[in-house]
């Protein structure tokens, strides 16, 4: 989870690892990816074409579904549901940012000022995971509580009217809200923002820095010019490891938004487990899987992050 | 002026503060309310301290029963996702063979796919094949996402090995199954362990998943779920209480042991 | 397990290619029983693929290697009677340094190791140290498990590959001795793969001096040092100053040659190239068999030595000597060791010398090869 970028291997001519086993044993890593393989093949790869297949089927739950290259499912889904499906950018993309902003300082912490409380304070990161995240979504109910402190002091600092205006609250209210939502979202995925940029800061040598203010850098400019681009695969990283998941979820925004915060994931979910429209419900997923692949795909390109995986 | 001064040198050592506050946050607020006694079927607001729940943590129908469930289906996943993630990393890190970025990307995609696409792709899948929803299904979908996490740490651990000693052990007349297990085993085993605590902590509170498929069975990620719609029980907060404090207790006891065992021997 | 007759290594017509890359080009060579064998060359010059085909590491491409009688080349490397100490040293980090050391008796099925591990740890002077893991000890000491690991298993022959690469200077040279003392009282082959010139001639036996996959010569440190036969050899064994000369004539049985207008005397039996009257030789001689005097005091320089005139260019004082760099009409960088005994203060950059050395010391070389050679401004190309 946290290393989605990897260094390449290290190459050294003294000592090639790759040797091709004597005589026999040629086979031996296919029959070793076999199993795995074979099982993501089946489990992952096939249930896709499936759904490709449902996307552009036609019928009803009580004729049963045949394949008649019903592309306007497609266009039907898109024009219906777009709102939801912009709503899931924004939402996703509004969470990925607040999760660079405040989980950076996070990582940075752990990795150059926590001294010895470095271990004390990578548990406390972690820890949470063990209560599962629904409970702790839940707990952000009783946070955001109308009339409750948190939403006194939003109030009080006129933070609230901010938000209001920007149209991320709704009067003295933040539970079921724009802003709920990407609150919950954001602290969900915090972790897997924060846990790749401490691996690409740890990784940075303690030394630059000085050879940076050596260099009549100040500290601002160090950061700028050394820290940052030095922890560029773990922005990267993090980045796709929030953004992605958060596009697909409908968890933060049932528990926590309101019919007028529904994402992408609710439509799916509503579809595929209540209303059973099969096609219309895969035609939205394989949409947004198509999106976050070619979004993906775009933001690797640019980053210049290939060495993915 | 020199609070000035003060404040600026640790500015991101306070942001760094408020950050892990806010992550802490939610885990204060749900140990705090395992002492509620909630008023109706909610237990969202303070009303007075009790420890009525923690004396029943099972007093809630079918609550016991979820966790007893996820944390079976976690157990199985995990002997399962880091088997077969293992076999694959080794694969990929020591050996040359057709396809190489083909598995790569298959490797890839799981952990690039949003949930709900591959919950409900599968779902798909599971419908054609008039497969029976449970145990079962979601113990395959488990593996399936596990997967990925598992080859990805074991693989950064395996590649950061100096194969120098495996070759050492051979040149010490260990044969290619005394040098696997003798060696590579023990020398991978952080990475392997690091991977089945990821698959295991990953399948045990997967939600959208199994939401998916698995049809009336009932994990307690999803008992947690349909409580949040028809009423939560104070014991879901002193579970997911005494999960988290178990866990920290856990960490730091082995971090201890790691300590004196380190010092006894220096 | 050693034998007394049958501790010879012999490799023969033994090659390496990987691809269109040849690393080891057909190669025989034999390291006598009981011998401390050095494999000398830069990187990248076969050395290391030499040493892994004989420990079985790489499988050679064409060849065969013996170990005294045995063909062991379609052995494995564990049921080789060969073992190693490795670049690096490759201690297991998840074993203590007993169990490293016990690691080779225990795969061959011996139950009672306690005794012969000591007695081995003892050797390498870390008794103390049994019961720790290789990251709590210091460079040195984990050099020594590394030998201590490979050695108690009594193999026919001891392949060390740059084992001392890692340690610094002082420590380098405190160990060098140190296997040195080791190999004379166990008696075991030794094969050393290194890239460093002193360490192979303080240690060595006998040298093999590599160069891009081939032996480019074979022999004991004097004998290389004194008699390079190639200009890689006489460049990367120390320094030599190489001159382009042409053959004159001879006199018993020295050559005469003219360079640069002045006549040097070179022993025919120091010379391996072809000698017609009219070729062209490079001569060579190195720093420290030269003398220096100032130009106002040449007459001083007893008849029958070799002369060159030149100008200090540049001089470097480093303790037990100088080291000069003389611009002169034959050889624009001329080097010159002199002894610390009697400075004389006349020898600064600018002033005007003569160069002379006792013809003994000349030697010549083919002048159809390249004059750099093995010199570290190629090696840095």
């Amino acid at each position: 989870m946290a290393t989605l970028t990897e260094a390449p291997p290290p190459l050294s001519p003294t000592a090639p690892e790759k040797k091709p086993p004597r005589g026999r044993g040629r086979l031996v890593p296919y029959w070793l990816l076999l199993p795995g393989i074979l099982w993501l093949l089946v489990f992952f790869a096939l249930p896709m074409i499936y759904q490709a297949s449902t996307s552009v089927q036609t019928g009803s739950l009580e004729e049963g579904y045949k394949v008649t290259w019903h592309f306007a499912t497609y266009w039907d889904a898109l024009s219906e549901y777009y709102p939801q499906f912009l709503r899931s950018v924004l939402y996703a993309g509004s969470a990925t940012i607040l999760c660079l902003i405040l989980g950076y300082p996070l990582a940075y912490l752990i990795a150059f000022r926590a001294g010895r409380w470095r271990n004390l304070i990578m548990i406390l990161v972690i820890a949470p995971f063990f209560t599962s995240f629904l409970i702790r979504t839940l707990a952000w109910k009783t946070i955001l509580a109308d009339g409750g402190p948190v939403v006194g002091a939003l109030n009080t600092l006129h933070v609230l009217d901010v938000t209001s205006w920007l149209g991320m609250t709704s009067g003295d209210r933040v539970l079921a809200t724009p802003l709920a939502v990407v609150c919950g979202l954001t602290y969900n995925f915090l972790p897997f923002m924060v846990l790749p940029l401490y691996t690409s800061l740890e990784r940075i040598d303690g030394r630059l820095h000085e050879a940076a203010g050596d260099l009549y850098a100040k500290p601002i400019t160090t950061f700028r010019k050394v820290t940052f681009p030095l922890s560029m695969p773990g922005v990267v990283s993090g980045t796709l490891l929030t953004f992605i998941p958060a596009a697909g979820d409908y968890v933060n925004a049932d528990l926590l938004g309101s019919t007028d915060t529904r994402m992408v994931g609710n439509v799916i979910q509503t579809q595929f487990l209540r209303i059973l429209d099969y096609p219309t419900a895969a035609a939205l997923s394989f949409i947004l899987m198509a999106a976050i692949l070619v979004m993906v795909t775009l933001y690797i390109r640019r980053s210049g992050t290939e060495d993915l995986v | 002026m020199t609070f000035v001064n003060w404040l600026k040198r640790n500015l991101v050592v306070i942001a760094g503060l408020l950050t892990l506050a806010y992550l802490l946050l939610p885990n204060v607020v749900v140990t705090v309310f395992s002492f509620n006694q909630p008023k109706g079927r909610f237990n969202y607001e303070w009303q007075e301290f009790s420890t009525a729940a923690w004396q029943d943590p099972c007093g809630v129908s079918d609550l016991c029963g979820s966790l007893s469930l996820s944390l079976q289906i976690a157990f199985w996943a995990t002997v399962g996702a880091t088997l077969l993630g293992t076999m694959i990393a080794f694969a990929l890190v020591r050996y040359r063979f057709r396809a190489r970025g083909a598995v790569n990307s298959l490797i890839f995609l799981p952990m690039a796919m949003p949930e709900v696409v591959m919950a409900a792709s599968l779902l798909t899948l599971f419908l054609n094949m008039g497969a029976q929803l449970g145990f079962w299904t979601i113990l395959i979908a488990h593996i399936m996402f596990c997967l990925s996490f598992v080859v990805t740490a074991v693989k950064a651990r395996v590649m950061s090995m100096d194969p120098r000693l495996e070759q050492a052990a051979q040149d010490l007349y260990a044969g290619p199954f005394q040098t696997f297990v003798r060696v590579t085993l023990p020398i991978a085993a952080p990475g392997i362990a690091a991977g089945a605590m990821l698959a295991f902590a990953l399948s045990f509170d997967d939600f959208i998943i199994t939401n998916f498929n698995a049809g009336s069975t009932v994990t307690f990620p999803m008992f947690v779920w349909g409580s949040a719609q028809r009423g939560t029980p104070v014991q879901i907060n002193v579970i997911g209480t005494a999960m988290f404090v178990v866990a920290v207790l856990f960490v730091l006891a082995s971090m201890v042991i790691g300590n004196r065992r380190n010092k006894q021997k220096a | 397990m050693t034998n007394e007759t049958s501790g010879d290594v012999r490799l023969s017509g033994i090659s390496k290619i990987y691809g269109s890359f040849t690393a080891v080009h057909p190669l025989d060579l034999t390291v006598p029983q009981g011998s401390f064998f050095a494999l000398l060359g830069a990187s990248g010059c076969g050395k290391t693929t030499t040493l892994r085909m004989i420990a079985g590491l790489e499988e050679p491409s064409s060849g065969t290697v013996h170990l005294g009688e045995q063909d062991v080349t379609a052995l494995p490397p564990y049921k080789r009677p060969v073992n190693t100490v490795f670049q690096s040293y490759a201690l297991f980090p998840h074993l203590d340094i007993f169990e490293n050391v016990a690691f080779g008796l225990r795969r061959r099925g011996i139950k009672s190791v306690k005794k012969q591990v000591d007695d081995m740890l003892d050797l390498v002077q870390l008794g103390e140290q049994a019961r720790k893991k290789p990251h709590q000890l210091s460079g040195g000491q984990q050099q020594r498990v590394a030998v201590a690991r490979a050695l108690i298993n009594h193999p026919k022959v001891l392949l060390l590959d740059e084992p001392l690469g890692a340690l610094d200077l002082k420590l380098r040279r405190q160990m060098q001795l140190e296997l040195k003392r080791i190999q004379t009282e166990v008696g075991i082959t030794f094969v050393h793969v290194t890239h460093d010139q002193e360490e192979a001639m303080t240690m060595a036996d006998t040298v093999a001096v590599m160069n891009a996959g081939r032996v480019e010569q074979l022999g004991s440190p004097t004998d290389l040092y004194e008699n390079p036969r190639t200009t890689f050899v006489a460049n990367f064994l120390g320094t030599s100053n190489l001159i382009e000369a042409e053959v004159d004539s001879r006199s018993g049985d020295d050559i005469v040659l003219k360079a640069g207008g002045g006549k040097l005397v070179l022993p025919e039996a120091r010379c391996s190239a072809a000698t017609a009257t009219g070729g062209k030789v490079l001569v060579g001689v190195r720093p420290e068999k030269i003398s220096l005097t100032p130009a106002d005091d040449a007459g001083e320089i007893p008849e029958g030595r070799n002369r060159i005139t030149g100008r200090i260019a540049d001089s470097s004082f480093i303790g037990v000597s100088t080291q000069y760099v003389v611009d002169s009409p034959v050889c624009p960088e001329f080097e010159v060791y002199a002894q610390n005994i009697d400075r004389d203060a006349r020898l600064v950059p600018g002033a005007e010398v003569v160069l002379h050395w006792n013809p003994a010391h000349t030697f010549g070389l083919d002048s159809s090869q390249d004059i750099d050679a093995g010199t570290e401004e190629e090696a840095a190309v």
